[in-house]
């Protein structure tokens, strides 16, 4: 193909050319593809089922799309009051908007519509929480560390947008359950302090509910918000292309070369057959389970609520904050301060902020400018596994208290019991969390230096000639001991001198003296396990074999 | 014989004979002691309220006082009529187990006749809701549609969009209504049990009561279709996250495992 240029397509042989390179030569002579398919073709993906989770998050995403555009078709953006006359005959006669009436018409009248609402749903359901997982994996394996730091930023951008959209999508069909969500949300915005009440009325064009809700929603979630996240997906993508993708460590892998297989053939036939798998796996939950049956829940009217009204599980942990909040609030001058809608509604981006500024803080902390390619184990990083750990108990506590009715109902318990261990849990559990897996990685640490130091347990069992019984270890292969010792140790960081250069006294700055504490509790003596050396490695290998 | 005599002097020899004893005495007694006759004189509403008395006071005198005056472990009973009575007793919910936040449902313990006997004795200590005939709860003609408005409005705060139940303070809950009989949910919405508030004649009308009940029988019973596949419960987002990531997102790891364990071999050189 490289020749087309001066070849005509007929070949100068006089034989024509197969069509696929005929093909090719006419793209390639106008859009200068094959450059670009040569650099990137033969990228190399090395192979591990955690690196797929991310693809989980891109085919659902897909699928999203794909199902969301199918239900633009038949769906009706319009709160025009409407009385329902379609298939399903327990809504016959009621009165409703056109978006709740056209998507019961998806549901009943429109061929495979309920098939495909409910791949939508399921997809969105399964899209969040492959990309939390696929996060999760980031951040437990330290890939988010130089030079991944902008396309972590990039991944959590769209875990945000991602929580979004789909908030938006199931305040769409003004069902009872989702109106009850937005109401929510408008409780939320009026417990801003001053200007609340103006952005509400600035959202809703008026008083709740309106007739404007449904479809502002509507552009904002067809058009704005899947449109960033195309982008931010895109610009996520061409990063894990020009980075390169990480990989564990292992005997001839290290930070400058990749090993694993070619995007061109192996991954490409992978990632189509897995994106079918992920197309089939979503297709076969929505055709076996129902999800959100508008239908059994009825039109939104402010004046009706139900219990067990929960948002979507993304959308959970805002719940559990709001549950679990003492209803406190101030009158100054006249004016009502909701605290008890205000905190949580600040708690809730400090939360997800929380993990996404995680990075830059281990980088300044340890201070280190080196590129990594080479995944951490997590016992490896305790205070970084802790901190992600404690992140997620949090995440589940709060969980809990946003399903705390059902935990109720389910487990025969007293609600405001289960409220209060939230309470406590909120601030209780991540520290407990905290500190059980760092300790649990500390003691993963001493493992390893022993299997390193004296082998990995045989199970073979030695009489020796006095009587003693001993177990008989094997020493590792080489390729083990460089797995388990190949990480890099930090020292902790030491304040400045009280003097500098010039023998003059310095102070030391706050953030000193914070960053020298915080590099002690990273990498101070209780923080982790010092590695076995060489030195060490020899002494007891050699001499005396097993111990 | 000689086994007996061996533990005649046995420390618990004296409890066994005074068992014994009781227990011939007590046989006796039940054989030759004259049999009660029925007052042929009393018309049959006061001898369902005889008998329901006798009943009371074996089953429920002990919490609700002797003559259903209420004691501290037990409200009042005057005046809550027998629809009341056929409601609690009938869904087992009275006599009561255990004190408790709620007293749940159980498996009845008195027959129709003697719950028709109870609720006789309770309705003649006071005025109250009477126990509701079939043509007053039947669901037959009613107005689905209605009762599925009226449901949302008045009572899916406690017991969910579709009468799965819900949670109220202090352990007490508001059970799910899958599989309770029209006539039960007529008599709650009567009476108001435990933590229920009443929605007599007044508030809600028979017609209204029969529309909520149809639409009960429609939308919220072991019949309803669910045309979207498998209920999860119809817990609405909560089962459905949890659905979503065990055998969503569990099923696809599995398969992404599989995907990553089936890799390209590289030819050996």
């Amino acid at each position: 193909m490289s020749t087309s240029s001066t070849n005509p397509a007929g070949g100068t042989d006089g034989r024509k050319a197969p069509a696929g390179e005929r093909v090719a030569d006419w793209a390639d002579g106008r859009l200068g593809i094959y450059g670009l398919a040569k650099a990137n073709m033969r990228k190399i993906f090395p192979d591990h089922w955690s690196f797929m989770l991310g693809e989980i998050a891109l085919y659902s995403f897909i699928i999203i799309i794909l199902t969301g555009v199918y239900l633009t078709l038949f769906f009706h953006p319009s709160m025009n009051e409407v009385e329902y006359h379609g298939s399903y005959v327990p809504m016959h006669g009621i009165l409703m908007s056109e978006a709740y009436a056209s998507t019961l018409d998806i549901s009943f009248d429109v061929r495979g519509g309920l098939l495909i609402r409910q791949i939508h749903h399921w997809g969105a359901i399964v899209f969040l929480a492959a990309m939390l997982v696929h996060m999760m994996r980031v951040f437990f394996t330290g890939a988010f560390r130089k030079p991944r730091e902008i396309n972590w930023l990039f991944g959590f951008l769209l875990l945000v947008l991602g929580m979004f959209t789909g908030f938006t999508g199931y305040s769409l069909p003004d069902d009872l359950l989702s109106g009850t969500g937005v109401r929510f949300m408008e409780g939320a915005v009026l417990s801003v302090p001053i200007v609340g009440t103006y952005l509400s009325f600035f959202l809703f064009g008026g008083e709740f509910p309106g007739t404007d809700f449904v479809p502002r929603f509507f552009s904002i979630h067809v058009l704005l918000l899947p449109g960033i996240m195309l982008g931010l997906l895109v610009a996520h993508l061409i990063l894990v292309f020009y980075h390169k993708h990480t990989q564990f460590p292992g005997a001839g892998k290290t930070n400058k070369n990749v090993v694993g297989m070619p995007l061109m053939p192996v991954y490409m036939a992978k990632a189509g057959g897995f994106f079918f798998l992920v197309f089939g796996v979503i297709s076969a939950m929505a055709a076996i389970a129902t999800i959100n049956p508008i239908w059994a829940l009825g039109p939104y009217r402010p004046d009706q609520v139900s219990t067990g009204a929960q948002p979507d599980w993304y959308m959970g942990f805002s719940e559990g904050l709001i549950r679990i909040m003492p209803g406190w609030e101030i009158n100054l001058w006249g004016h009502t301060l909701v605290l008890g809608v205000f905190i949580p509604l600040m708690i809730f981006p400090l939360v997800l902020a929380a993990i996404a500024v995680y990075p830059f803080i281990e980088s300044w902390v340890t201070g280190d400018k080196r590129e990594h390619h080479i995944l951490d184990r997590p016992r490896n990083a305790p205070t970084r596994t802790a901190f992600g750990a404690a992140w997620i108990s949090l995440y589940w506590v709060l969980l809990i208290g946003g399903g705390n009715d059902l935990w109720a109902t389910h487990f025969h318990m007293s609600i405001n019991a289960i409220t209060w261990f939230v309470r406590v849990g909120f601030f209780a559990v991540p520290v407990l969390t905290f500190i059980v897996t760092k300790r649990i990685c500390l003691g993963l640490q001493r493992r390893d230096r022993d299997t390193v130091l004296h082998g990995r347990e045989s199970g073979i069992i030695k009489r020796l000639p006095h009587g003693e019984f001993v177990e008989v270890h094997e020493p590792l292969g080489q390729e083990q001991l460089h797995a388990l010792t190949q990480h890099h140790q930090y020292q902790p960081i030491e304040a400045g001198p009280v003097v500098d250069e010039n023998g003059v006294e310095r102070k030391r700055t706050m953030a000193e003296k914070l960053r020298a504490k915080l590099s002690q509790g990273y990498y101070g003596q209780d923080s982790q396990i010092p590695k076995p050396t060489v030195e060490e490695y020899q002494e007891i290998t050699s001499g005396h074999g097993h111990h | 014989m000689k086994k007996l005599s061996a533990r005649r002097r046995h420390p618990l020899a004296a409890l066994v004979v005074l068992l014994f004893a009781l227990a011939v005495t007590g046989g006796l007694y039940a054989a030759f002691a004259p049999a009660d006759k029925a007052q042929a004189d009393t018309t049959a509403q006061s001898l369902a309220i005889e008998e329901g008395k006798k009943l009371y006071s074996v089953g429920c005198a002990s919490c609700h006082g002797t003559g259903g005056q209420g004691t501290s472990d037990g409200p009042s009973l005057v005046g809550v009529g027998s629809a009341a009575v056929d409601f609690q007793v009938g869904t087992g919910r009275m006599p009561a187990q255990q004190p408790g936040a709620q007293m749940p449902k159980k498996p009845k313990i008195y027959t129709q006749a003697e719950t028709d006997q109870l609720g006789a004795y309770i309705a003649s200590l006071g005025a109250g809701p009477i126990k509701p005939t079939e043509d007053q709860y039947s669901p037959e003609g009613a107005n689905v549609a209605k009762g599925g408005e009226l449901f949302r409005t008045n009572c899916a705060q406690c017991h969910n969009f579709t009468g799965k139940g819900g949670a109220l303070t202090g352990g007490k809950y508001a059970p799910e209504l899958d599989g309770v009989t029209p006539k039960h949910i007529y008599e709650a919405m009567q009476t108001g049990p435990q933590n229920m508030p009443s929605f007599p004649e007044s508030v809600m009308p028979e017609k209204n009561k029969q529309d909520i009940i149809a639409y009960l029988g429609t939308v919220a019973s072991g019949e309803s279709e669910s045309p979207g596949g498998l209920e999860l419960g119809g817990l609405g987002p909560v089962a459905e996250g949890l659905f979503g990531w065990v055998f969503g997102l569990g099923a696809l790891i599995a398969v992404a495992i599989w995907v990553a364990a089936r890799t390209a071999k590289a030819k050996k050189s």
